[in-house]
């Protein structure tokens, strides 16, 4: 079974800060890592291998600092890398994205399986899996919690709901975009670290995936941010920090303190 | 201070760091308070080869030295000694089959203990027997084509947790220091058990039991080595394995420093934080220098092993003592500068003032350790 994982290089939440000039965020001194999401369709990529065998390939759209994504997907048990880069790709929305991130796929060969996380925590479209799935032709389930069984080339999968999970079958070559509830990633191995630091990740261009250059990047991308602002703050709040038990502590104060006090 | 790790050594040490960071410490009070094995922990370290750093590499393992797998410890040891000692009673317990074993034997068992399918005990101590290692008298005795062992032995590490048991038993009894020998026991051989999990004062999460061996039969070919040779695979074992204790010293005392010097700096009086008063200052200061000197003596030692030189032994027990007797006296004033804090469980500082007191004791009490010393020393000025 060939599986492509697709992850992206994301700002660390705990670290994230708006521009107040701009009000875009900033990215300078932010600490880059692998979104959250993705982290789980990569451990699930990887569990899958173990268990009915074939290979993983992680592919990642962005800049050249994204190789450090996909050398900590080698690290964890992903067998082989693709960065997909070219100035081109800059600016690009969802539409662009998949495009480009199809057009890197079909480069690679034939795919069985495609993992993606069920969003990316910087954007938070939810839209590059379903879109990449459309874009390849292939069917696609989003949210996916668990997977059951594969047999005979059909996929039995469970996917989250508000009030439940669905079960559901779908013919392979597929995409499944999966949530955090999915599993647990592993952390690195050293005998993974080791290749890591040892392999060479290719990169592809616009050109290297045969791309359309009106469909890539701003240029290729329908949609315009007109504007991103923080939501209006609607009062006052205090975070309280520590343990459970202090933070338990300091709200019992507050509160006794407070007017509900009485 | 900088040791000048290769970069292959610090990814080991950036990710033994990463595991206690994120695994090790948040779950180490619950480990305590249960004293369940830590297996959850134990698996994460075998996916992630902390299994196969110490086996050699023709039998599926990372071929690493003493000073990978010391720096390994001293990082899960920062987290808890308990659960750095349910991984490292494993090395232990391979130790006899990597130094004395013959190929067949390695080929059967370390490539199961690489990938942490398998765990391994290491099987000395018995009532009468621990630092007199003479005084053993579980005997094995040749039967056809099997091996029968009889007799006890006590507070083994990884009893019940292991799936093979590397045991010294008396042969021939007549040869005195000749007469043991050293066999590979698995946990389903006919004839042994282990008894309940003991209680301990540190370290609790280990699991430390009796090893009870009523006729146990096992085929012949298990023996480590050749007949007579126990005690010299023994020793072999532990010039190797000590530095490993040592280094969960390091990784305490480290702990213990770092808990201090944080509190010190956040606990006022007087309408000062603490660190500001001499007193406190001098022992955090006496803290950080017996913590570094102990780190430096013990990567000593490990390098020193790891060239493969003639005398180990008085490299690998003076590093076992340093570094242990620091984790003791560091993790006690640790205590004392949180005070009435630090005597609080709800502080885990009390915890390593009762995980440092079993690094004095185990794989050689430390008076042990001071005698092999002086006996390398009365050998060298001749």
């Amino acid at each position: 079974m060939r599986i492509v994982v697709c992850i992206k290089q994301v700002p660390d939440a705990k670290d994230v800060r708006l521009d107040p000039e701009t009000n875009t965020l900033s990215r300078e001194g932010v600490k880059s890592v692998i979104n959250p999401y993705d982290r789980h369709a990569m451990e699930e990529a990887v569990r899958l291998k173990e268990q009915y065998g074939g290979t993983v390939t992680a592919i990642s759209m962005g800049p050249p600092q994204a190789k450090a994504i996909l050398a900590e997907a080698i690290s964890c048990g992903v067998d082989e890398a693709l960065l997909v880069s070219d100035r081109a790709f800059a600016g690009a929305d969802t539409l662009a994205t998949t495009y480009t991130l199809a057009q890197a796929i079909k480069k690679t060969g034939a795919v069985d399986l495609v993992l993606c996380g069920k969003q990316a925590t910087d954007g938070d479209t939810a839209q590059v899996g379903p879109g990449l799935a459309a874009r390849l032709d292939i069917p696609y389930v989003t949210c996916v919690k668990k997977i059951n069984g594969l047999e005979d080339q059909v996929l039995r999968v469970e996917r989250m709901m508000d009030d439940g999970h669905d079960e559901l079958e779908i013919d392979m070559p597929a995409l499944l975009t999966v949530v955090k509830e999915i599993n647990v990633p592993r952390f690195p191995s050293i005998r993974g670290l080791r290749k890591a630091k040892e392999i060479e990740i290719p990169s592809y261009t616009a050109a290297d995936i045969d791309a359309d250059p009106d469909q890539l990047g701003l240029g290729g991308s329908p949609t315009w941010v007109v504007k991103v602002f923080p939501p209006v703050p609607k009062g006052e709040r205090t975070m309280l920090e520590g343990s459970l038990d202090e933070v338990a502590e300091k709200l019992t104060e507050i509160l006794s303190d407070s007017a509900y006090g009485a | 201070m900088d040791h000048f790790l290769t970069d292959d050594q610090q990814m080991i040490v950036d990710l033994a760091r990463q595991i206690t960071d994120e695994i090790v410490i948040p779950n180490r009070a619950r480990y305590d308070e249960t004293e369940e094995y830590p297996l959850d922990i134990v698996e994460t370290l075998a996916k992630s080869d902390f299994f196969a750093l110490f086996v050699p590499e023709e039998y599926g393992g990372l071929g690493g030295g003493c000073y990978d797998l010391v720096l390994a410890l001293e990082q899960i040891g920062r987290g808890c000694v308990g659960i750095a000692t349910a991984y490292a009673a494993s090395a232990l317990g391979a130790y006899p089959i990597i130094v004395g074993g013959s190929p067949e034997l390695k080929s059967k068992y370390l490539p199961d203990i690489a990938t942490g399918k398998k765990r391994a005990a290491f099987a000395l101590t018995e009532s009468n027997a621990g630092s007199d290692a003479g005084g053993i008298q579980t005997t094995a005795v040749l039967d056809g084509d099997e091996w029968v062992l009889n007799g006890t032995k006590q507070w083994i590490t990884n009893g019940g947790q292991a799936h093979l048991y590397t045991v010294i038993a008396i042969t021939d009894p007549a040869k005195g220091a000749r007469g043991a020998s050293m066999f590979v026991v698995e946990a389903d051989d006919p004839g042994f058990s282990t008894g309940p999990k003991e209680k301990k004062m540190g370290i609790r999460c280990s699991a430390t039991t009796e090893l009870i061996f009523k006729n146990c039969r096992i085929p012949k070919d298990r023996m480590i080595g050749r007949r007579g040779t126990g005690f010299i695979t023994v020793m072999k074992t532990l010039d190797k394995s000590r530095p490993g204790i040592a280094s969960l010293g390091v990784g305490l005392a480290q702990a213990a420093l770092d808990e201090s010097v944080t509190y010190a700096k956040g606990r006022y009086q007087f309408g000062k934080p603490i660190i500001s008063f001499q007193a406190v200052q001098h022992m955090l200061a006496d803290m950080a220098i017996e913590t570094e000197a102990s780190r430096a003596l013990v990567y000593a030692a490990a390098r020193h092993i790891d060239a493969h030189p003639k005398d180990m032994s008085k490299a690998s027990a003076m590093c076992k003592v340093k570094a242990t007797d620091v984790a003791m006296k560091v993790t006690t004033d640790a205590v004392q500068v949180l005070a009435g804090y630090g005597y609080m469980r709800e502080y885990p500082v009390e915890k390593m003032m009762r995980d440092a007191k079993i690094l004095q004791i185990y794989e050689g009490t430390n008076q042990i350790q001071r005698n092999v010393v002086g006996q390398e020393l009365n050998k060298e000025y001749n």
